[in-house]
């Protein structure tokens, strides 16, 4: 077993840390793990990618060559176009948020963007802030995006919820609660 | 053995805890930044082993700039406690006279730099390869393959340290620095004794001196070459491919291996591995009389290649960066590993239709920076000439829309110098724009120069009270010095000015500019008010 997650965002969005939220879940569910990020200069607003490889076997590079990604997990629309060439053309998949940052001046027009996501073979588009807010904050748009990949990965769904209350723990009940929320709500978008 | 997932960086620093290391001093810089963080974070551990009369010798500190770092840890090196000293690869250039020099003393307690190079220059200003600035002070060099290696080497690189009495490099690069995988760690060891006052005379490179000393450390290369000869793996396999990997490389090459054998029959690359420099190369030989060709992977400038290859013809094809099968510039990655070993690309999605334009950093809501350089493009709005030179930093964003308000960003504190030689040769209104910590870096030299010179600069000191760029670590000197300092090296202090970076001050900031602008002579202006992270930072500790 060999499973390759791209998280793709715009700095500030929480990505690297929804990075070590499944990496801890995968370690706990029992595979090795392997994590890819970029830190200084492009943390100020930029794109934020982090690589996170899962496998039963020794895993060598540590970033995830082209045409290999499972899953690309984007907190913004654009954001996941940009690494659709690592997906691998018979399996990958686009889990991607519907809401633009538009912190550029030349970002295309957003109906364009979604559509493009909308021709891939395999792809889940949602208004994660939207759940988000209705589950109490809108700042766990990123852990509703989680919810609605979770089961496409190959961890146990109550691992990553695990790891999501551990990862909030010290900011207290009400925020875990908000978070377990945003996580199952995400779930339910792509449950049949 | 206890389990971690470590960055190549935190394994760095829990194995420099794990050898003992007495003295951890470093400036920040991407990609090594996180070594001094998690030394620092996990000291109060680190310290519950230790007695409670050692507990008071051991330090982790952040300092001026790399070379001050440097001779923190040769001097604590001369008391025989162990050392490390870390910094990003342009930090080694500022370091350079220490490394260089002290390769010819005699080393007492392990002595380990840390350098993490930035290749593709995710955060950094160029490319530069640190195996061949090791071989230019004719130092070992140690290059982890992975976050396993990474602790282990560190470990061992101190031995080898005190072993041979020289200082050890530990070259990384930024995906082996900032990528994550779990690590076994070993029983620890304690640090060092301080030990007794020594025969001190090979620490003092006078002639008489150094000449010995240098002989000596040439015949000792006779020693490192024969060791990283001996540490280098080879397995002689099939005949139509040799494959020598360095550091990371393997792990690239590794990841391919499996997809050559399957179009290979089963068969595999013969395969060196290279983890230390410098080398004698009699496995080198012994593999090219094996194979038909050879594929160098090596991340970073073309080393090993090159030390192959030389002047007079190889026995076989040497494939690689000088030849163009791997791209000389940039990351290397499994893919460039890929194609060089002729396997086709694995079937990935097809690229999006539209264009995706890039999305550079830029200022953080609310950051300080964008404040002062409003009110800096005002106050120049009217002036035909002018020079802005900017140095390393967030500040440097300004360099891009909408602000477009820097001209250069070259080197540490190069701002001042820059601004100061071009004012001395007839350039109007040579600013220089420069950060707090970059100051203490290595601006204050140049500020100096200045007034010496009574040169006609206004210099821009953007104090937000810490090392921004790099997830912001706390600068070598408290703000409310800053005015002191400034005096101190013969600014006069009615040109010393200090402004609150705020927009509501926006008019009377650009008013005192203009003032200083207009001042023959040089003058200070303090840019004042705290880094936005910094606070987030503060807040969250």
């Amino acid at each position: 077993m060999n499973y390759n997650i791209i998280l793709a965002g715009v700095g500030g969005q929480g990505g690297l840390s929804i990075s070590v939220v499944i990496a801890r879940a995968a370690m706990a569910a029992g595979f090795l793990v392997k994590q890819s990020e970029i830190h200084g200069m492009s943390q100020r607003g930029g794109q934020v990618l982090a690589h996170l490889r899962i496998a039963d076997t020794e895993i060598h590079s540590p970033t995830i060559p082209m045409g290999s990604a499972d899953l690309v997990l984007a907190f913004e629309p654009l954001e996941a176009l940009r690494y659709v060439s690592w997906l691998a053309a018979d399996r990958g998949v686009v889990v991607s948020a519907k809401a633009p940052i538009r912190n550029i001046p030349d970002y295309p027009e957003i109906d364009a963007v979604i559509a493009e996501i909308e021709k891939l073979p395999r792809h889940r588009i949602l208004d994660a802030e939207a759940i988000a807010k209705a589950a109490g904050s809108a700042k766990s748009a990123n852990v509703v995006l989680v919810g609605a990949a979770a089961d496409l990965t190959p961890i146990p769904a109550d691992l990553i919820e695990k790891e999501i209350s551990a990862l909030f723990a010290r900011k207290g009940e009400a925020v875990v609660q908000a978070n377990m929320r945003a996580f199952k709500d995400g779930q339910a978008q792509f449950v049949h | 053995m206890p389990e971690f997932v470590f960055s190549g960086d935190e394994a760095i620093g829990r194995g420099a805890m794990d050898a003992g290391v007495s003295g951890a001093f470093a400036y920040p810089g991407t990609p090594s930044t996180e070594i001094m963080e998690f030394i620092q974070d996990n000291l109060d551990a680190y310290l519950a082993r230790l007695s409670e009369a050692e507990r008071k010798s051991v330090v982790a500190q952040w300092c001026a700039n790399e070379k001050s770092a440097y001779e923190a840890a040769l001097g604590a090196s001369f008391a025989g406690r162990r050392a490390m000293v870390s910094m990003k690869h342009v930090g080694l250039n500022v370091a350079m006279d220490p490394f260089t020099n002290s390769a010819l003393v005699r080393i007492r307690g392990g002595l380990v730099v840390v350098v993490a190079d930035d290749p593709g220059m995710h955060s950094s200003q160029d490319e530069q390869d640190s195996r061949i600035l090791a071989d230019f002070a004719r130092v070992p060099c140690f290059e982890p393959s992975d976050q396993q290696e990474a602790y282990e080497m560190t470990r061992a690189a101190f031995d080898y340290s005190e072993a041979n009495e020289v200082p050890v490099m530990l070259r990384v690069t930024t995906r082996l620095a900032h990528a994550r995988s779990m690590v076994r760690t070993k029983a620890a060891r304690l640090p060092n004794a301080l030990a007794k006052r020594a025969d001190s005379k090979s620490w003092i490179l006078m002639p008489d001196n150094a000449q010995k000393n240098w002989k000596t450390l040439l015949e000792k290369n006779i020693r490192f070459r024969r060791d990283a000869e001996s540490a280098a793996i080879m397995k002689l396999r099939d005949k139509s491919l040799g494959i020598i990997t360095c550091g990371l490389g393997l792990r690239y090459y590794l990841e391919n291996e499996d997809d050559w054998a399957a179009a290979h029959d089963g068969a595999r690359p013969s395969h060196l591995h290279i983890g230390r420099y410098p080398i004698e190369g009699n496995k080198i030989r012994e593999l090219a009389a094996h194979v038909n060709k050879i594929l160098v992977v090596e991340e970073g400038q073309v080393f090993m290649e090159r030390f192959i290859v030389g002047v007079f013809p190889a026995p076989v094809p040497i494939m690689g960066k000088l030849s163009g099968a791997i791209p000389e510039d940039g990351e290397l990655s499994a893919d460039s590993v890929r194609k060089a070993l002729g396997l086709a690309p694995k079937s990935a999605l097809p690229s999006p239709g539209i264009r995706i334009p890039r999305r550079p950093p830029q200022f953080c809501q609310g950051c300080p920076h964008g404040d002062s350089f409003s009110a800096l493009k005002e106050a120049l709005k009217d002036e035909a000439d002018f020079l802005t030179a900017s140095d390393i930093g967030c500040y440097t964003l300004a360099a891009l829309p909408p602000f477009n308000a820097v001209d250069t960003c070259v080197d540490m504190g190069a701002s001042i110098g820059m601004a100061r030689g071009a004012s001395s040769i007839g350039q109007k209104k040579a600013v220089a724009i420069i950060g707090d910590s970059t100051f203490y870096h290595s601006g204050m030299t140049n500020l100096l120069d200045a007034v010496a010179h009574g040169t006609t600069i206004t210099v821009l000191i953007l104090d937000n009270s810490t090392t921004g760029m790099t997830g912001a670590q706390p600068t070598i000197s408290p703000g409310f010095r800053l005015r002191a300092i400034l005096e101190g090296l013969g600014v006069e202090a009615e040109h010393v000015r200090e402004l609150e970076a705020q927009r509501r001050y926006h008019e009377a900031n650009v008013a005192v500019l203009r003032e200083e602008l207009a001042y023959e002579g040089v003058s200070v202006i303090i840019m004042k008010r705290e880094c936005i992270e910094y606070l987030k930072k503060t807040r969250r500790t």
